[in-house]
């Protein structure tokens, strides 16, 4: 396991570094002046000269090669740079928001899992039931909405309609302090909305794969042995049907951040989802490029732990990197 | 059995999910010493002056030397009286009133005025403001209450610009500007404290009791930033907000609510590039101006929430000249007889044409702007019937500003204050094709001497008739064509009283809206 590790760990830093490059010249490329987004609505009425100045002193005008150089040894010294386009340190900028989106991000993934877990087991022993048939059916229509239609339409019915949850924010906008309760309050339908978006997947996937290993020999063994029908179901059938499922939220994982950024634009929540468009749209090289070694190390780190997590399911795996 | 009772589990998982739904916590009874909430999409960068935040005052957090009333006019604020300019206008001297201090309990000092205005020429600084006070040359402080700005020229709207707020210079001295923590926390004298800001969700302000103008009349201000105009519409509707800005056609009148519309000196238009065959024809111009229907696109588009435009000052500026204004409606006979006349005459398909030329161009707006794109969709209408064919190309801005001197482009700006501020520049010759001055590089002595005159003479008489002259001068060469000037349009919880909307210039957003003067707000 350490051995399997460490070489991950080796992998991981030359594709972290091809990342940030790829970040650094996809932003070259971009035709955005980032010192005429920062600008802003003083575009019009700001000299030549003065958004030369500005383009100086953040030395955007250098060349390639050395912008990114810089920007890597600032980076080996811990520090991530300088967000244009929010005018604060990338550090503070990640600081201030990642705990929310992460919050977001890891609520939604717990309900995703239990509940395609759990319904999908039960849709796979009672196949062709209405369980079944409903849950199929509604799979498909949900993966057929994009998200952010999904939660304007919740904030429609539930927020307005009947006035059970807030229509945004974090907490209370009078509220003082951030409370446990609060933001439980408002982080409940913005998971449930990103919750359903990305639970068809998984559900149709547990369900098929039960299903498939309902009819395997061990689990007709199992049956025949006279064990229970519930020890049969959870801990013969979805056992075995468990390893895919793992590499599934490793490759669904960038999915569910992508669908985060929209949740957290319509029920305007502070998270990451937002600055990235900001920092995107005005061409902020710095924050992207955190922004993106974040997202890419997690990815990274979830594949690993899935791996792990593989080899401890099933002992007749032997992950080598 | 085992389904049944797991589907029970579930069930209670839902329960309990559902159960933080706590209906009583969403009831709140507003006193009158809640604070009061607002909301709106514009989001400042900073909350430092020197780097651009609320530059015309009105910014709740500071206070310039000057700031204006519910009519424009400049009033004394930091300063005791209205600062005295020089008589050949290259000195204005300002005096202090005494016993101000900063939320942080030091005393305001003139030194404290002179460093914000000399960190704005600052070349270190990361600020635009520069662009604005290009004719300063030095501010100092000669003694402890006395402020002397020395110009390279004399301005008459100088004062105009001395609406910028007073930031401490110990709180920033030897700091790098552009990234002091004080563009995030500022200190200001203002009738507000800054008690916490998150980007993206609140600015959280606690009233200042001891603000020289008086202690506000409530607890403190709430500013809630949602950016996207449905959710922000949604969320008032749902009574999070005391006062929300709302497009026209969202602001509707809902339980419990007023729409409050202000009208602005925000206008819309169609820049119409010089020196191209089509858009450089006078004629094309002079027929286009009297072709549109202002008065269907105000509204139509704008669902009444605007005026028709005629020109870059507002009518209800004091400089506005009432000549310029034309047909609020079409006049499509006109406009084809200044066609015949100038020899475009009609071809086959129903556009004219001069020689081998048709009257066609193309007229660029921005693609995420939904007004501008349906004013430009009742242009190209409007041209249609006068036979000027109009091909349309939503771009964003990096793809329109290679192209401005070209095509024409629909373009929005606007201030109440001094007809000097956007319109020298925007058309002075002298700027032709220089950033994004006079993109359609527009030349005309005329309008240049008027615009020049109006900046150089400090007489009032004088300088209404420069702008006199120099808006009948853009009526006759329609460099533009002015479309509609826009009335922001807000909503207002019943039972807060203070509200005295007054003339809004383009920019907006915690500073200079509805709630410029929301220090006297109060909430029943």
């Amino acid at each position: 396991m350490i051995r399997l590790i460490r070489r991950r760990l080796a992998v991981a830093l030359p594709v972290l570094l091809a990342t940030s490059f790829g970040m650094f010249l996809l932003g070259a490329a971009s035709p955005i002046d980032p010192a005429l987004q920062y600008a802003g609505g003083a575009v019009s009425t700001a000299s030549e000269e003065n958004l030369a100045q500005i383009r100086a002193n953040w030395g955007v005008d250098d060349p390639l090669p050395i912008q990114y150089l810089r920007w890597l040894t600032n980076l080996i010294g811990g520090d991530l740079g300088w967000s244009t386009s929010r005018h604060q340190p990338v550090g503070d900028v990640i600081a201030a928001r990642a705990g929310w989106t992460l919050l977001l991000i890891g609520l939604t993934l717990l309900v995703v899992l239990l509940t395609s877990l759990l319904l999908g087991t039960i849709a796979a022993y009672r196949r062709g039931g209405l369980l079944d048939r409903g849950l199929r059916a509604a799979a498909y229509a949900v993966e057929s909405m994009p998200v952010f239609w999904l939660a304007l339409a919740a904030i429609a019915v539930l927020a307005l309609a009947l006035g059970w949850f807030p229509a945004g924010g974090l907490t209370d906008i009078t509220a003082t302090t951030t409370t446990l309760s609060d933001v439980a309050h408002h982080l409940a339908l913005p998971v449930t909305v990103l919750a359903i978006s990305q639970a068809p997947w998984f559900l149709l996937f547990v369900r098929d794969a039960v299903a498939e290993s309902l009819l395997e020999d061990h689990v007709l063994a199992a049956r025949a042995r006279g064990l229970r029908g519930r020890t049969v179901l959870f801990g013969h059938a979805l056992r075995t049907a468990l390893l895919p499922f793992l590499t599934l939220i490793g490759t669904h994982l960038p999915e569910l951040v992508g669908g985060s950024v929209l949740v957290e634009t319509v029920f305007s929540l502070p998270g990451l989802g937002a600055v990235s468009v900001q920092a995107a749209l005005g061409s902020d090289f710095p924050l992207l490029a955190a922004i993106t070694l974040i997202t890419t190390a997690v990815v990274l780190a979830a594949n690993l732990l899935t791996d792990i997590a593989y080899t401890a399911a099933d002992p007749r795996v032997r992950v080598d990197g | 059995m085992p389904t049944r009772r797991l589907l029970a589990a579930f069930a209670a998982t839902a329960l309990v999910l559902g159960a933080c739904s706590d209906p009583s916590t969403a009831e709140r009874t507003p006193t009158a010493s809640d604070p009061i909430v607002l909301a709106t999409g514009g989001e400042p960068d900073t909350l430092n002056p020197v780097l651009g935040f609320g530059v015309d005052g009105a910014s709740l957090i500071f206070d310039g030397l000057v700031s204006r009333d519910g009519q424009n006019n400049l009033v004394p604020a930091l300063a005791a009286e209205l600062p005295a300019v020089s008589t050949d206008g290259r000195t204005v001297t300002a005096k202090l009133r005494p016993g101000v201090t900063f939320h942080n309990g030091t005393a305001l000092t003139a030194e404290d005025v002179a460093f914000t205005y000399r960190s704005v020429l600052d070349p270190k600084v990361d600020s635009v403001l520069r662009s604005d006070l290009d004719m300063l040359t030095k501010v100092e402080a000669t003694d402890a209450s006395t402020v002397v700005f020395t110009l390279k020229y004399a301005y008459a709207p100088f004062l105009q610009r001395l609406t910028l707020g007073i930031v401490p210079a110990k709180a920033l001295q030897g700091q790098d500007i552009n990234k002091a923590g004080f563009n995030q926390k500022p200190v200001g004298t203002g009738p507000y404290k800054v008690t916490s800001w998150t980007p993206g969700d609140r600015l959280v302000l606690a009233a200042n009791d001891t603000y020289h103008g008086g202690k506000p009349a409530n607890s403190g201000v709430i500013v809630a930033f949602v950016d996207d105009d449905n959710v922000r519409a949604q969320r008032a509707r749902a009574g999070e907000f005391d006062a929300a800005e709302l497009a026209p056609k969202l602001a509707t009148t809902f339980a419990g609510f007023t729409v409050q519309r202000v009208p602005s000196a925000d206008y819309r238009g169609m820049m119409l590039p010089f020196g191209r065959p089509v858009t450089g024809d006078t004629a094309i111009r002079q027929a286009l101006n009297v072709a549109v229907d202002r008065g269907a696109m105000v509204k139509g588009v704008l669902g009444g929430a605007g005026e028709p435009a005629f020109g870059p000052v507002p009518p209800n500026s004091p400089f506005a000249e009432p000549s310029v204004a034309g047909n609020t409606a079409a006049d499509t006979a006109e406009a084809g007889q200044l066609l015949d006349a100038a020899g475009w005459a009609p071809d086959g398909d129903g556009i004219r044409a001069k020689g081998s030329q048709r009257a066609a161009f193309t007229l660029m707006y921005p693609a995420g702007d939904s007004l501008r794109k349906e004013l430009a969709l009742a242009v190209v209408a409007d041209a249609k019937k006068a036979g000027i064919e109009i091909k349309l190309d939503g771009l964003t801005w990096d793809a329109i500003r290679p192209r401005m001197k070209a095509d024409a482009l629909i373009m929005g700006w606007g201030t109440p204050y001094d007809p000097d501020f956007i319109s020298y520049k925007l058309f002075g010759s002298q700027f032709a094709g220089e950033a994004s001055y006079n993109p359609g590089h527009y030349n005309s002595p005329v309008a240049d001497k008027a615009l020049q005159d109006g900046r150089d003479h400090a007489d009032e008489a004088t300088r209404k008739q420069a702008y006199a002259t120099f808006q009948k001068q853009l009526a006759t060469d329609v460099p533009w064509v002015f479309l509609t000037y826009l009335q922001h349009t807000y909503v207002v919880r019943n039972g807060i009283t203070g509200v005295t909307p007054r003339v809004e210039a383009h920019e907006h957003g915690v500073e200079n809206s509805l709630w410029w003067n929301v220090h006297t707000w109060t909430k029943r």
